[in-house]
This record gives structure tokens, C-alpha cells and sequence, in this order.
């Protein structure tokens, strides 16, 4: 596939450098609405389509934006999209933004964009970065449609509201507790620390990008934890 | 005017009926990333008190003196995360002036804050919940005292794990996970409480 076109991004986005899954960016929302698959798809949907849409809009207008207020200006395009989304949930589907609530207009503090904004868009041209923005979109909306799915399956027996375990299935209420999304999440990165264990030699190189690349493991928290040290 | 017992109430649902980070997910980075050593952990627990406190007062007069009047209310989001980048550097040059040894023990976690989607997330609810400022800056203050209940039980737990031996692929941060996720079910036994 060559290089920055729009086939390639997508499959990077939902597949090589999956943002939740590989990266591991944007935890807590993550988290927090995944007790079903469809909060779990409606996020990710609109993190995608602001994701999408500032990148456009960055990658545009990068000749104009100084450098040395580059992260400003981002966080200004970014928040005016979480804006725009929110009304639009608010006014077409408003049991969605009751369901999502205050994790709605934090899509702004989402690491996802704002390094997509930084390590992408502002340095490519405007097509492939729209790319970039829906393959990350939609490797994100995948993964939480995913962890969604299998905490609403053990939680309460269904998938997308549809009745899938039988009906001798007592349900694990803990899984669509706040405790279930923890253990979740702690099984999916244990059995990706496995498979990395296995190959460990092809893994890696995938963790350079956006915001130090990994919120749970960031090295820029490693050096900050080294200089708390020092100074004590 | 609010009373003194809603006040109460309010400390104790945002501090630990809801705790921020183990119900309410917001945090997590911190929470995970700085929590190695009771010390540092401690150290940005009360950054955060500090910080969300002043911030929660400042978005509440914002919101309540400019957003309100002019109709504006729909600029809440991009307002406060421009209060609050704003907020945090303002806070660290001051430090850095007039307060040095405050700004020793915290001046290293101040920069992460601005992007500590807690920080936002209190602004945000103090205005869904339509608290006052005072009962608003309550529940920042609340809410930053649960972050650091949280975040110091995790790090002691975390030296005391340090040396076990863990099977490979739960070391790192699976293990740190599972703990966060056992203590959410402890924080649920406060659930009683309300």
C-alpha cells in the first residue's frame, strides 16, 4: 500500500496503530461507556467524527497557524466540534447524550486528537490527514463497540439489547460495574502483553506517536516520577 | 443559598460515594502513570486538590457572571479548557515567584494537570448539577480529596506488590488494573453511605 494514502490510513488506524488497543490513548472514556455496546459505538462514533473533522480543519489550516501557538489554536478547533457534536446529540439523540453525558464534551482532553492534531495533521496534507481521522475513528469505535460488547454480554446476557446467552445464564452484574471495566480492561492488556511476549521482536516501534504514545505506560510521567524523586 | 449539611453531603458523594477516578473514570492517567511511590503520588494528589479547588471557584464565576447574562452557555466547554490551561500557568509562574518551596513539591505535576480530564470534568458537573459557586467549589474540593485517597492507597499498594512475583504477562499494567479494579469494588461498600 503506498505510503499516506487514504487506503493505507484507514488500515493503520484500525489496525497497526489501533489507538486503543496498541497505543493505549483515551482511557477514560474507555472506560467509562462501555457498559453496553451501543454507548460504547455512539462514543466512538463521535469521538470519530470530531476526530475526522478537526483533522481536516488542522491540516488546512496549518500554513496559517503560528508554531508557537500551535496547541492553543488546536484545542480551540477541537473543543468547537466537541461543541457542535454535543448540540447535535442533544437535539437528534438525546437518549445517546443522556447515556454519555459529561463524557461527551470531554472528548476535548482526549488524547487521541489532540495527538492525531499534532503528531499528523499539522504536517500532512489535508486528504490523508480526513483518512487518518476516520481510521483512528474507527479503530477506536471498534475497540470500544468491542470492550462494550463483551461487558454488557457477561454483565447482563445480552449483546446490542438482544437476548444472546441462555436463559440457565446467571448474570455477572460486576462487569457492567465500575470494578468490570478495570478487570476488563486488565485481561485484553495482560493477553497483549502475551502475544508481545511471544513475538516480542516485531512488536514495538508503533509507540512513538501522538502523546508520548501511551497514557497507562507514558514516559513522560516516568520522567516526571524521576524528578518528583530528586527533589524530595 | 445552600446549607451546611448539603455541603456535607456533597463532600462525602464526590469524595467517596462517586469517587472520581474509581467510579467515575476521570484521571486515569495520573492515577495510573504517577502512582509508583506513596511520595510522588501524594505530591499529585495535592496538586490536583489545589488546582481543581481554584479552578472549580474560577469556571463558576465564569459561567455564572459572563456565560449566564449573555446567553453564552453553549461556549461552556471551550471556556473552561481555556480557563483552565490558562489557570495552570498562571498558578505556576505565581508559584514559582512568591511561594518556592510549594513550588518544589508541586511544580513538576502543574503542567500535566492542564490535560487531567478531572479537571474539566468537575467544571462540567458543577454545572450540570447547578451547584453554586461555593457548593461548586466544594465538590472540586471533594472530588480532589477522593483523587488523592485514591491514588496514595494505590501506591501503597503498588511498593508493597513491587516485589511479588507476578506471572509475565500481568506485569505492568494488568496487575495495576486488577488492583484499581479491587479497590473500585472497596469504594463501592461506601455506596451505603448516601
Amino acid at each position: 500500500m503506498k505510503e499516506n494514502s487514504a487506503l493505507e490510513r484507514l488500515y493503520n488506524g484500525i489496525l497497526k496503530e489501533n489507538p486503543t488497543f496498541v497505543l493505549m490513548l483515551g482511557m477514560c472514556p474507555t472506560l467509562a461507556v462501555t457498559t453496553s455496546a451501543v454507548n460504547g459505538l455512539g462514543m466512538g462514533l463521535t469521538t470519530a467524527a470530531v476526530l475526522a473533522l478537526s483533522n481536516l480543519l488542522i491540516s488546512l489550516l496549518r500554513g496559517l497557524i503560528p508554531d508557537k501557538v500551535r496547541i492553543p489554536a488546536f484545542i480551540v478547533i477541537i473543543a468547537s466540534f466537541v461543541t457542535m457534536a454535543q448540540l447535535l446529540l442533544e437535539a437528534y439523540l438525546p437518549e445517546l447524550n443522556e447515556a454519555l453525558g459529561v463524557y461527551i464534551p470531554l472528548i476535548v482532553v482526549n488524547c487521541i486528537i489532540l495527538g492525531r492534531a499534532e503528531a499528523y495533521a499539522y504536517s500532512h496534507g489535508p486528504v490523508s490527514s480526513l483518512f487518518d481521522g476516520i481510521g483512528m475513528g474507527l479503530g477506536f469505535t471498534l475497540a470500544l463497540t468491542g470492550i462494550g460488547a463483551v461487558r454488557e454480554l457477561l454483565g447482563t446476557g445480552e449483546c446490542f439489547g438482544v437476548r444472546i446467552m441462555p436463559s440457565g445464564y446467571v448474570p455477572v452484574g460486576i462487569f457492567v460495574l465500575a470494578p468490570g471495566a478495570f478487570f476488563v480492561l486488565a485481561a485484553l492488556s495482560a493477553l497483549q502483553n502475551a502475544v508481545r511476549n511471544r513475538g516480542s521482536a516485531s512488536a514495538g516501534g508503533a509507540r512513538d506517536k501522538g502523546c508520548g504514545g501511551n497514557c497507562l505506560h507514558c514516559p513522560d510521567i516516568e520522567v516526571i516520577d524521576l524528578n518528583g524523586e530528586e527533589q524530595d | 443559598m445552600e446549607t451546611v449539611k448539603e455541603l456535607l453531603v456533597i463532600l462525602v458523594s464526590s469524595s467517596l460515594v462517586s469517587n472520581v477516578v474509581l467510579s467515575r473514570f476521570l484521571g486515569l492517567c495520573p492515577f495510573l502513570g504517577v502512582s509508583k511511590k506513596i511520595d510522588t503520588a501524594a505530591g499529585m494528589g495535592s496538586a490536583i486538590i489545589f488546582v481543581i479547588t481554584l479552578s472549580s471557584g474560577i469556571a463558576g464565576v465564569i459561567y455564572r457572571f459572563l456565560l449566564v447574562p449573555f446567553h453564552l452557555e453553549y461556549l461552556q466547554t471551550i471556556v473552561f479548557i481555556l480557563v483552565i490551561a490558562a489557570l495552570v500557568q498562571f498558578v505556576e509562574m505565581f508559584l514559582k515567584k512568591y511561594m518556592k518551596g510549594l513550588y518544589q513539591a508541586l511544580g513538576v505535576y502543574l503542567p500535566l494537570i492542564t490535560t487531567n480530564c478531572a479537571v474539566l470534568g468537575v467544571a462540567l458537573t458543577n454545572v450540570q448539577k447547578e451547584y453554586g459557586i461555593l457548593a461548586g467549589m466544594v465538590n472540586g474540593f471533594a472530588t480532589a480529596l477522593g483523587f488523592l485517597a485514591a491514588i496514595v492507597i494505590l501506591a501503597g499498594l503498588r511498593e508493597k506488590m513491587a516485589y511479588n512475583d507476578i506471572p509475565p504477562a500481568f506485569r505492568g499494567m494488568p496487575h495495576v488494573l486488577l488492583t484499581a479494579g479491587l479497590m473500585a469494588i472497596a469504594f463501592c461498600g461506601f455506596s451505603g453511605l448516601l
